[in-house]
């Protein structure tokens, strides 16, 4: 029995992985762009991005799963996430996406706007390019500084995924659940927090090694 | 002919004139020091000529060449500005060096950039120039220290040695020593002391009065944005002709400097 929860677990944990995975792959790089927009002197830039961080952390990720999910349905007469599991995976990589751009812009946004300014000065006056003083001298020193936010947000990820199931994504607490119905047994879904905590505690590793290895300057 | 002449600068940040028509001029080979109290628009004249700020009206000549004419629309590439910038070194107050980097990698880095991009990239060379500065800066022991194994004091020659990396036509300083305890404050005066004897091009503002009357062949004394007096050493200290300037002299003097 242990072996064939076990197996039914890592399935939907699989899922789970799949659709962190992708989150990352997305809201990391949109994040970026999202914090510069942010911080844009232009109005109509900066302010619809305002906009859009505050209400995406205003509002619970549970909701915003329902609504970007049966939205579209229920304006347009029209599921624009295709059918079956598919389409609500899909749905709730947009949903979790977006939301986690938010949260990552805020984390980027705090992370540059704490370097002194003086050290785009003295690149400045040694005549370094506006690309080179990004890359060579600034971009070290956030991803330094954002390495602890950034971790705690994405071991956050891990365990929000869950969230996916209000919209029938099968991750690995779906999966747990299951057996109640099926076996009349509870167990399973408390097993699934194993899961978690095994793939949590690899991440916390590795953001430590991270932290370490960027230790050797302040 | 003067390697610096500056006319007629003015700089207003809102609607609060900082710089109010400033100009002088300076040779080669020689220190000039501009002193004054905080606010007078010492460091924002620095900055002026560092291209940290624009000015908002005047010129800027070095070499006889023509670096800043506000009356000329702004039309200079990226490209153009920074080869102008380079006609002058920095060091900041705060030091300013890049804490990822080791004491040598600090001095070496914007020369082996600018090599790179000029096609005449020597690492040895570049290696080698940067080794001999920062020996000549005492530091032949902390080449491979990263910043914050530094005491401010070596921070600060650090910071020197790699503004002259680019042997800049002039070097600058804002208030060297003003962010260093004052046990630590004599070893880089020093350091610029022997700059002086070297007869670098220098123009540095600072607090340290004794050490501007030491070290400096001219002396500018700034006020509310303006000159209020200039001259030699003993002109301005032992015999100063403005009011304002024995104000200010003597503010010094009752602190026991």
């Amino acid at each position: 029995m242990l072996l064939t929860v076990t197996l039914s677990l890592l399935n939907g944990f699989g899922m789970t992985l799949k659709l962190f995975a992708l989150t990352l792959l997305f809201s990391l790089p949109l994040g970026l762009v999202m914090s510069l927009g942010s911080m844009s002197k232009v109005k109509v830039i900066r302010w619809p991005i305002v906009f859009l961080i505050w209400v995406m952390r205003g509002t619970p990720l549970l909701l915003q799963l329902l609504v970007i999910y049966y939205g579209p349905g229920m304006m347009l007469h029209n599921n624009i996430w295709g059918a079956g599991d598919g389409g609500r995976f899909t749905a709730a990589l947009v949903a979790f996406v977006i939301n986690y751009a938010c949260y990552f812009s805020e984390i980027y946004r705090g992370g540059i706007q704490s370097i002194p300014v003086g050290q785009y000065e003295a690149g400045q006056v040694l005549g370094m390019t506006r690309g080179q003083i990004f890359l060579r001298v600034i971009l070290l020193q956030v991803i330094k500084r954002i390495v602890p936010p950034m971790s705690n947000e994405i071991i956050n990820l891990v365990k929000d995924t869950s969230l996916a199931r209000v919209i029938a994504v099968y991750e690995v607490i779906w999966a747990g659940q299951a057996f109640i119905k099926s076996d009349g047994i509870l167990w399973p879904l408390f097993y699934t927090g194993v899961f978690y905590l095994v793939f949590c505690g690899l991440l916390t590793a590795l953001f430590g090694r991270l932290e370490k290895a960027l230790d050797y300057f302040r | 002919m003067a390697i610096l002449q500056v006319e007629n600068i003015i700089k207003n940040f809102g609607t609060t004139q900082v710089l109010k028509g400033i100009s002088f001029s300076m040779e080669e080979g020689t220190a000039l020091s501009l002193i004054g109290s905080s606010g007078s628009g010492k460091t924002t004249l620095l900055r002026c000529l560092n291209f940290l700020e624009r000015a908002d009206e005047g010129k800027i000549i070095v070499k006889g060449e023509t670096l800043f004419d506000a009356k000329v629309k702004e039309n200079s590439s990226e490209e153009e500005l920074r080869r102008k910038r380079l006609h002058f070194g920095m060091v900041f107050q705060q030091f300013n060096l890049f804490p990822q980097y080791t004491a040598l990698q600090n001095v070496m880095l914007a020369p082996t950039l600018a090599a790179k991009a000029a096609g005449t990239y020597d690492a040895k060379a570049i290696e080698e120039h940067a080794k001999e500065l920062l020996v000549s800066m005492g530091l032949e022991n902390r080449m491979n220290n990263y910043p914050h194994q530094l005491s401010g004091g070596q921070q600060q020659r650090v910071a020197i040695a790699r503004a002259m990396a680019l042997k800049p036509d002039i070097l600058c300083f804002d208030e060297p020593t003003s962010a260093l305890d004052p046990e630590l404050t004599g070893e880089v005066l020093k350091v610029i002391r022997g700059l002086a004897e070297h007869h670098t091009t220098m123009i540095i503002v600072t607090h340290e009065m004794s050490f501007a009357r030491d070290v400096s062949d001219h002396v500018i004394f700034m006020d509310d944005g303006r000159i209020a007096e200039q001259g030699t050493p003993e002109e301005v200290f032992e015999h100063p002709k403005e009011e304002r300037t024995r104000q200010f002299l003597a503010s010094y003097t009752r602190e026991g400097e």
